[in-house]
C-alpha cells in the first residue's frame, strides 16, 4: 500500500516571499526518509506540502509537482481532504483531542468522517492501531479515560496510533521527538522501524543521530543567506551522508562545523 | 571546557536572618486601631463613617511606622500595600453585601406560596402573587436566548473560523462592540417601532420584549463566544485536517465540543445581564396583572417592570406593594445566582477533560 513521492521543481511561498525553492528528489517507498537542516531553513514547509498542510497558513502556495502513486496533488481536482486522508501527519508537540478518551482519539478519524463502524469493527480497528503504535500493553485497561492524562511520550505513539488508523499510504513527521525524553524517543524510534514495512515515512529532525539512526535516505536544507530561500543541498543515502557527504555544506553541518 | 575550580572566597557573609514582626501583628495593629479610633471618635462624637475612616488611617499609618522600625523599608512598603488591597477589597464589598442584605431583609417576609403561584388578577388591597411577572420573565428572556445564541455563535464561528483579519470581519467585530454600548431602551424603541411597522402600530407583545433583549445579548454571546474559540490550540484543528477531516466537520466536532463550556458559561452571563432589563420591556411587553403563556399575543409582565410599576404605581396599599416588589428582587436575584450556579456546572461538566 505504500507510495513513493515525486517531486519535481517545488517553490513554495508565504505570499510574495520565497521560502524554499526548487526541490526536486523522489522519496521511496516503505522506507524512512529524514530530512534535517538548520532551524528556519524551509524542512517542515516542505513536509506540510507533501499533504497540503501548508494550505492552513493564509498566503502560502506552492509551485511545481508533487507526485504521489501517479496522481499530482496540486491538480485543480484534487481535493486537499482527499490528500489528507491518504497522506498522514504526526506533529511536534503531541495534539490528542481533549474532549476524547483514548478510544475515540484513535477511532477520531473515522468517526470525524462520520464513518459507520460496528462496535467489533471498532474495536478491532483501536486494538490494530494501538498495537501498531507500541501503546497497547500500555493503554488497554483505561481506554475509557481521557488522552490527556496520558504520558507525553505516550500521548505522541496515541497521535501516531490515530495516524494510522485512516490507513495512510504516507506518513509524515514533523520532529515527533522533540518534545520527548530519550526514553520515549527510542520507543517511536522503534516504532519508525516497525510502520516502514508497510508505510513510507518522511520525518523531520534536528537529531542528527536520530537522523543516522532510523533513516535510509536523508535530505540536507539550508539556507543560501540570510533573506534567502531554503534550498535542498544534497539527498543521497544516510549512510553516504554520514560518511561522505558530495557537498561541502552537508559534512560542516554534520560535522557541526556550520557555515 | 569550563573551569569548574573553585573561585576564591571573596564575599562577606551576607545574613539572611532579619528581624520579622510576629503573624498576628496586622491583626493586633487593626484591633488597635479600631480601639483608638472609637476613643477619640466617641469623645469627639463623629459617626460611625468618620470612626471607621479614622481606624483605617491609624492602622495603615501605625503598622506601616511599627515595620520600618522593626524590620526593614521594603517590608513597611509591602505591609503598607497590602494593607491598602484589603481595605479596597472591604470597600468594594460593601455595596454587593449591604445590596444582598437589604433585598433579603426586605423581601423575605414576602415569601410563601401563594406569592410564587398567584397572579395579581382582581387582587385590590391584600397581597396577591409575582406568577404571572415570573411566568413572564422567563418566557421573554428564553425568547431572547433562543434568538441570540443561534446568530451569536454562528457569527463568532465566522469570526474565529473564516473571517480571521479580513475586512468584512473587522467591521463585525467593529459594529458588535458598537451594539455593546447601545442603551437598553433604545433597543426596547427600536423593537417597539420594528413590531408597529410589521403588527400594527401600539402592538405590544412577549415576543418583542425577547427581540428587544437579543439586541442586547448578541453582542455579549458573540464577543465571550469569539474568545473561547481563540483558545481552542491551532494544533488541534490542524490534527484533525490531517486526519482528513474537512473543516466544517472540524469546527463542529473538534473546536465547539472543545470550547463548550466557555461558550456555555458565557451564554448564561449574557442572559443575566438582560433578565434584569427593565426599561426596553416597560416598552415593548407593557404590563398585565394576568398570567400570559402567549408571547405572541397581549402583554406580558416582567419581574422588573413589576417591581418598577409596584413602586411608581403602589394603589391604593402602597406597604403591601412596596413589600411584593421587594419579594420580587428576591426572587430575581435568587434567579440569575440559580442560573450562574447552572453555567458553572456545565462550565465543569463540559469542559475537556484531564487527568486519569
Amino acid at each position: 500500500m505504500a507510495k513513493s513521492i515525486d517531486i519535481s521543481d517545488l517553490s513554495i511561498y508565504y505570499g510574495d516571499f520565497l521560502a524554499v525553492e526548487g526541490v526536486t528528489l523522489t522519496i521511496p517507498a516503505r522506507s524512512v526518509t529524514a530530512l534535517i537542516g538548520p532551524s528556519g531553513c524551509g524542512k517542515s514547509t516542505f513536509l506540510r506540502t507533501l499533504n497540503r498542510m501548508h494550505e492552513v497558513i493564509p498566503g502560502a502556495r506552492v509551485e511545481g509537482k508533487v507526485i504521489i502513486d501517479g496522481q499530482s496533488l496540486y491538480d485543480d481536482a484534487v481535493d486537499p481532504v482527499e490528500v489528507r486522508r491518504m497522506v498522514g501527519m504526526v506533529f511536534q508537540r503531541p495534539n490528542p483531542f481533549p474532549t476524547m478518551s483514548i478510544y475515540e482519539n484513535v477511532l477520531a478519524g473515522l468517526r470525524l468522517n462520520n464513518k459507520k463502524l460496528s462496535k467489533s469493527d471498532a474495536d478491532s480497528v483501536v486494538e490494530k492501531a494501538l498495537r501498531g503504535a507500541n501503546l497497547w500493553n500500555e493503554v488497554k485497561d483505561r481506554l475509557g479515560k481521557p488522552g490527556m492524562g496520558l504520558s507525553g511520550g505516550q500521548q505522541q505513539r496515541l497521535c501516531i496510533a490515530r495516524a494510522i488508523a485512516v490507513e495512510p499510504q504516507v506518513l509524515l513527521m514533523d520532529e515527533p521527538c522533540s518534545a520527548l525524553d530519550p526514553i520515549s524517543t527510542s520507543a517511536i524510534e522503534d516504532l519508525i522501524h516497525e510502520l516502514k514495512a508497510e508505510y513510507t515515512i518522511v520525518i523531520v529532525t534536528h537529531n542528527m543521530q536520530q537522523a543516522a539512526r532510523v533513516s535510509e535516505d536523508t535530505g540536507f536544507f539550508n539556507l543560501a543567506g540570510a533573506g534567502k530561500p531554503g534550498r535542498l543541498i544534497e539527498f543521497n543515502p544516510t549512510k553516504k551522508i554520514f560518511s561522505v557527504p558530495d557537498q561541502e555544506a552537508t559534512e560542516a553541518y554534520i560535522s557541526g562545523r556550520f557555515g | 571546557m569550563t573551569d569548574l575550580a573553585t573561585a576564591p572566597e571573596t564575599h562577606q557573609h551576607v545574613p539572611l536572618r532579619h528581624p520579622r514582626l510576629p503573624a498576628f501583628a496586622p491583626l493586633l495593629a487593626a484591633g488597635i486601631a479600631a480601639a483608638a479610633a472609637a476613643l477619640i471618635g466617641m469623645t469627639l462624637s463623629w459617626n460611625l463613617t468618620g470612626i471607621v475612616a479614622l481606624a483605617i488611617v491609624i492602622h495603615l499609618v501605625g503598622l506601616t511606622l511599627w515595620s520600618r522600625t522593626v524590620e526593614n523599608a521594603r517590608a513597611a512598603t509591602d505591609r503598607l500595600v497590602t494593607s491598602l488591597v484589603w481595605v479596597a477589597l472591604l470597600i468594594a464589598m460593601i455595596p454587593l453585601v449591604s445590596l444582598i442584605w437589604k433585598v433579603v431583609q426586605e423581601g423575605s417576609p414576602a415569601l410563601n406560596a401563594k406569592f410564587l403561584t398567584w397572579s395579581m388578577r382582581n387582587v385590590i388591597g391584600e397581597p396577591g402573587g409575582i406568577y404571572h411577572a415570573i411566568v413572564g420573565t422567563l418566557i421573554i428572556t428564553l425568547a431572547a436566548t433562543v434568538i441570540s445564541v443561534p446568530i451569536g455563535l454562528l457569527s463568532a464561528i465566522y469570526l474565529v473560523e473564516y473571517g480571521d483579519q479580513s475586512k468584512l470581519a473587522r467591521w463585525i467585530r467593529f459594529l458588535v462592540d458598537v451594539m455593546t454600548g447601545i442603551p437598553s431602551i433604545v433597543a426596547g424603541l427600536f423593537a417597539y417601532a420594528l413590531f408597529s411597522i410589521l403588527f400594527g402600530p401600539g402592538t405590544q407583545m412577549g415576543f418583542g420584549g425577547g427581540v428587544a433583549l437579543s439586541l442586547l445579548m448578541i453582542p455579549i454571546v458573540v464577543r465571550s463566544a469569539e474568545e473561547m474559540l481563540k483558545l481552542v490550540p491551532a494544533d488541534l484543528r490542524e490534527a484533525s485536517y490531517a486526519l482528513g477531516v474537512p473543516k466544517w466537520r472540524t469546527i463542529i466536532k473538534v473546536v465547539l465540543p472543545t470550547a463548550m463550556g466557555g461558550i456555555i458559561t458565557g451564554v448564561t452571563l449574557a442572559v443575566a445581564r438582560v433578565i434584569g432589563e427593565t426599561a426596553p420591556l416597560l416598552i415593548i411587553c407593557g404590563g398585565t396583572d394576568s398570567v400570559n403563556f402567549n408571547p405572541f399575543h397581549g402583554q406580558m409582565a416582567s419581574l422588573p417592570v413589576f417591581i418598577y410599576s409596584s413602586y411608581t404605581q403602589p394603589g391604593s396599599n402602597p406597604e403591601i406593594l412596596k413589600t411584593m416588589a421587594w419579594g420580587a428582587a428576591l426572587v430575581l436575584i435568587i434567579i440569575v445566582m440559580a442560573l450562574n450556579l447552572v453555567a458553572r456546572l456545565a462550565g465543569k461538566f463540559f469542559a475537556p477533560k484531564r487527568g486519569r
